[in-house]
């Protein structure tokens, strides 16, 4: 999957003709929301994400589709849990305040395997923080945010383009694998204006949710087949199902009994991960010979990307390792490419989040250094040059 | 519960056909409940379902959404599209659910902490908005579920296991809070008085628009317990003392709800449904207007 471009192909995205369109990020988002067939936005204001529900606004009614705004993010994301077990497809939108405020919500999605999308625009924190400015500081609470374990998918567009296809293939594995997914920008792409390969209208292909149907016997809802994921229930088909946040059996209702709960919650768990191939996207550059890897994603992965090609022409072997899924993360593509390195260094807008995962992973393989910019300013090319020289120095 | 003197028809109670069987409308193999010996919750769920019955709707298309606490439990012992969210927000999954799915009719169960502690905001935006859900809030003076704390509705000077020596914090009257943020429907009856409640629940389902029904309830295993009001027939004679104003209302303070509450529909209006105007908007934009 070695890509020179910043691109890679997005499998969510079915393009037979596009047009090249020049679009802000979050507009970006909503158009593809809109294209990825979803027809149902609930949110609440804030910066930078607003623009996503503006857009969608007007968006929605002209494609038949809701829009309502809430009173807070934490109904925001109800009524977008309602709405998709009402059998549409839903999105809200949101940045860190707003995202801690879901967290609950998000695991109820999780537990009761309600597919929605949250699209999280980063911005400096904690707190109110820094509203206008960029940030990467929610990595972790993508992946940990909401009490208990759970399953987690969180994607990490670096382009406009990106957002676009990440939207769409967010939208693509929240149906598939029944969960909720999260797309995490920051302010930086939020407001970047960039053009974008926008499929003709119906060219992207929405795969139908899996409903439960013709049921004989006793029916269990929550009884999955080889690909982990149990068929979705539609109000009114009949089958007059329960669906709750406590730990249930395969019946749908409340258990305790310890057996069934280490089924269930292994099943939940692990549907993820025997579907990697679906939710891990990764970008490669340089890293077959590369002493030095550089792991960045979102906007900084773009001043990685400068940066390995003025260090190559300055001889020194730099590469980039940019996740687009950092949950779960591509761990074995990652060794891969960190198999040659001497060195790893992890840019990150944040005091250092991801690089523990990527620490994690390489298990000791090769020192990791971190570069932290916790300023509200993105990281520039210059300061990873200088930090990947003072490696070797 | 197959006891049918347990289990009287609406034919029993003076008339309805087809007659009520409440077990058509029960999970059966859910049972035995977790319910306390004479919980207002039960009356409650049995009305309800009577109600439905009354309106009839068929379970395949009715939808019950609830919170958390003893009230939120009893959406899972009804044979409908069941749904148990989380503590204060089942309005707001009803909300998303409602926008969705416009045949379903949606019923919410809420307690009185869920509905306006944790989920006061929600409550008054729904109210507001008056999307077309029903919304019976169970109250029972009390958070049941979690052992008897102190909730919005306790009455003054009564025990709980967060205010030992008597509850000096003002309560909220639901209702006129409901008809304050703009329910189109708004109304309150007792559980004792199940064959009224019924027709209420039947009356705030039938309405166009948000539906807030209070519903009086007992918490007899803790909260009767700790104020010493007695055994479930007390407490259920008690609601009769207190609870019929317009009868009683120079009545005597009663150690049981010693502020009177009225009861019956208090409002009843024809506003704009939020669906509705949602699809209206939906409509204009897509003929090209402006959704003004
Ligand atoms: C976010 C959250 N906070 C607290 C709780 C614990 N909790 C469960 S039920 C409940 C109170 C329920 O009281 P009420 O709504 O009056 O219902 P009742 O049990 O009295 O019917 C609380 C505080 C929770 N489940 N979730
Ligand atoms: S604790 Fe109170 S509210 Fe809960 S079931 Fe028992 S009596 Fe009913
Ligand atoms: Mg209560």
């Amino acid at each position: 999957m070695t890509t020179a471009t910043l691109s890679a192909s997005a499998p969510g995205a079915q393009t037979s003709s596009a047009t090249l369109t020049a679009l802000h990020g979050n507009h970006a988002c909503a158009l593809a929301a809109i294209a990825a067939g979803c027809r149902f936005f609930a949110g609440y204001p804030i910066t930078p994400s607003s623009e996503i529900a503006e857009h969608l606004s007007y968006e929605l009614p002209k494609v038949g589709g809701t829009f309502v705004q809430m009173e807070d993010e934490i109904a925001s994301i109800a009524a977008v849990a309602g709405a998709s077990l009402g059998g549409l497809r839903a999105m809200t939108a949101t940045s860190g305040p707003g995202f801690s405020l879901m967290q609950e919500n998000i695991g109820y999605a999780a537990m009761t395997e309600i597919p929605l999308v949250i699209v999280d625009v980063m911005r400096g924190g904690p707190s109110t923080g820094m509203p206008t400015r960029p940030a990467q500081g929610d990595v972790m609470q993508a992946r940990f945010g909401s009490h208990g374990d759970r399953p987690v998918v969180a994607l990490a567009p670096a382009s406009v383009q990106e957002i676009y296809e990440e939207t769409i293939r967010a939208f693509d594995i929240a149906e598939r694998l029944r969960t909720p997914v999260t797309v995490l920008y920051d302010q930086v792409i939020a407001h970047l204006l960039e053009s974008v390969a926008v499929p003709a209208p119906g060219a992207v292909r929405v795969i139908p949710r899996k409903w439960a149907n013709g049921a004989s016997g006793p029916f269990r809802p929550y009884e999955a087949g080889d690909d982990g994921v149990p068929p979705m229930v539609r109000p009114g088909d009949g089958h007059r199902s329960h669906t709750t946040g406590l730990t249930h059996a395969e019946t749908g209702f409340p258990t305790q009994t310890p057996a069934v709960v280490d089924r269930m919650m292994r099943r939940l768990l692990g549907k993820i991960d025997a579907n990697r191939a679906l939710v891990e996207r990764f970008a490669t550059r340089a890293t077959d010979d590369a002493d030095v890897l550089i792991v960045a994603y979102g906007i900084t992965a773009r001043a990685a990307r400068r940066a390995v090609d003025v260090l190559r022409a300055e001889g020194v072997k730099a590469g980039l390792f940019r996740p687009i899924t950092l949950w779960p993360f591509p761990e074995d593509a990652l060794k891969r490419a960190a198999s040659g390195a001497k060195s790893v260094l992890v840019p990150e807008m944040n005091a250092g989040q991801l690089v523990l995962e990527i620490e994690r992973v390489l298990g000791g393989a090769a020192p990791v250094r971190r570069l932290n910019r916790i300023d509200g300013e993105p990281i520039v090319p210059h300061q990873i040059v200088a930090a990947v020289k003072e490696i070797f120095s | 519960m197959t006891d049918a003197t347990f289990s009287p028809t609406d034919a029993a109670l003076g008339g309805g056909e087809p007659p009520f069987d409440v077990r058509e409308w029960l999970r059966l193999e859910t049972m035995p409940h977790f319910m306390c010996p004479g919980c207002g919750h039960g009356i409650a769920l049995r009305t309800m379902l009577w109600a439905a019955h009354d309106c009839g709707i068929d379970k395949d298309d009715l939808a019950v959404v609830c919170g958390i606490g003893c009230s939120g439990r009893i959406g899972g012992y009804i044979d409908a599209n069941t749904f148990h969210t989380t503590h204060g927000r089942p309005l707001a999954f009803a909300t998303g659910l409602k926008l969705a799915r416009p045949d379903l009719t949606v019923v919410v169960v809420t307690g009185d902490g869920d509905c306006l502690a944790i989920g006061g905001n929600h409550l008054i935006h729904a109210c507001r908005r008056n999307l077309d859900i029903t919304c019976l809030m169970l109250n029972n003076e009390v958070y049941g579920m979690t052992g008897g704390q102190v909730s919005p509705t306790t009455s003054a000077h009564r025990i709980t296991s967060t205010t030992q020596a008597g509850n000096f914090e003002p309560t909220f009257d639901a209702c006129r809070l409901a008809e304050a943020a703009g329910a189109g429907f708004v109304g309150r009856e007792v559980t004792r008085q199940a064959p009224a409640l019924k027709s209420l629940i039947a009356r705030a389902i039938r309405h166009h628009g948000f539906s807030f029904v209070e519903v009086m309830s007992d918490c007899t295993e803790i909260y009767g317990r700790k104020n010493e009001l007695g055994e479930a027939p007390e407490m259920i004679l008690g609601q009769k003392a207190d609870m019929r104003p317009e009868v009683y209302n120079d009545a005597p303070d009663r150690p049981f709800r010693p502020n009177a509450l009225p009861t019956g529909v208090f409002v009843e209006r024809g506003l704009p449904e939020y669906g509705d105007s949602v699809r209206a908007h939906v409509a204009a934009v897509r003929t090209g207007g402006t959704g003004r």
